[in-house]
């Protein structure tokens, strides 16, 4: 093999080896690190932020408030007349949740929370929106086909009940307090954080039972 | 990594998947989020941006997807980086290729460094 073949055989194998990213990842690489060379963006921040999100923050903490609702009526007050003080309180308050508004399901009425433009969420409380929030078929027909789309969660809504949607913006989110399950007197707030599933505190679950682990 | 989509329909099917399929959109939400709170543009803004870029998407009839959500929150950032700061749409173009030349020219397993 001449010098130039090996070479070439060289090149070929760096090439199939090379693992390049597909053309998303490039483009967000390029974008990432111009952002810091301009001093706009920390890498360890965003490291931090990407790990935050990927691992830790999920739904917890709007359980955590939920139960905290539950269990004392004062705090539940403050709740919903300031939401994002009450939030404070926890310390969980964020960009996301600044102007938050919370609802609060009862006998008569269901609330559903939705994004039409795109996909405003109380990210800070509940960990980044699930797939089917983003969707399009999800925006458009929430507002449209509230009972239908709640009957693909498998929520059936009797009819005397009232679902209200309520469409966030970046400037208004939405949590939802959803009832508390009943026979669960006995149990305190942490125990009762774990019934609260992430989709109850945006309305595409509904009856919470006491036997249930939350935060699906 | 590959960027083939994964249906959305019926909604609830996609209930358990994780929120990040690959880590660059991760990326994309950090840098967006980490940008409002510096003040380079606001929630608004970005909201704004993001719902122009899916409006769009849907207009061209592509696929009603997790992945395709992250693509237009990708355009969306560019866009408004492009709109608010010293970086425009060449110096990411160029940025982008300069990473290409560095995955192609560096052997696997070594780390990949622009030059």
């Amino acid at each position: 093999m001449s010098e130039h073949d090996s070479s070439k055989v060289v090149k070929i194998h760096e090439h199939l080896h090379s693992h390049l990213p597909s053309e998303s990842a490039l483009r967000v690489k390029a974008l990432e690190t111009l952002l810091v060379e301009k001093g706009l963006v920390d890498s360890r921040t965003i490291d931090a932020w990407v790990e935050a999100y990927t691992d830790e923050i999920g739904p917890k903490r709007g359980a955590h408030v939920v139960a905290k609702a539950w269990t004392d009526p004062d705090y539940k007050r403050r709740l919903m007349e300031d939401a994002p003080s009450a939030i404070d309180e926890l310390g969980y308050l964020g960009t996301a949740t600044a102007h938050l508004k919370v609802v609060e399901n009862t006998d008569k009425i269901h609330n559903l929370v939705v994004c039409t433009l795109c996909s405003c969420y109380p990210f800070s409380l509940l960990g980044i929106a699930p797939a089917w929030y983003k969707a399009a078929a999800y925006r458009s027909r929430a507002v449209r086909d509230p009972r239908g789309v709640l009957k693909e969660f498998g929520i059936e809504i009797d009819d005397e009940v009232e679902i209200r949607v309520w469409d966030s913006t970046a400037e208004l989110r939405y949590l939802v307090i959803p009832q508390r399950p009943d026979d669960t007197d006995d149990m305190d707030e942490a125990s009762l954080a774990k019934l609260v599933t992430r989709n109850s505190m945006i309305g595409t679950d509904r009856d919470l039972k006491p036997d249930t682990q939350g935060l699906r | 990594m590959n960027d083939q989509p994964a249906s959305l329909k019926p909604l609830a099917s996609t209930d358990g998947m994780a929120a990040f399929e690959e880590p660059w959109q991760a990326e994309i939400l950090a840098m967006a989020d980490t940008l409002v709170q510096r003040g380079l543009f606001t929630a608004n803004c970005w909201s704004d941006a993001l719902g122009l870029a899916i409006k769009e998407a849907n207009d061209r009839n592509e696929p009603d997807t997790q992945y395709t959500y992250y693509q237009c929150a990708l355009i969306a950032l560019e866009r408004l980086v492009a709109a608010h700061s010293v970086i425009k749409s060449a110096d990411m173009t160029e940025r982008r290729m300069d990473w290409e030349n560095a995955y192609l020219s560096t052997p696997h397993g070594h780390p990949v460094h622009l030059k």
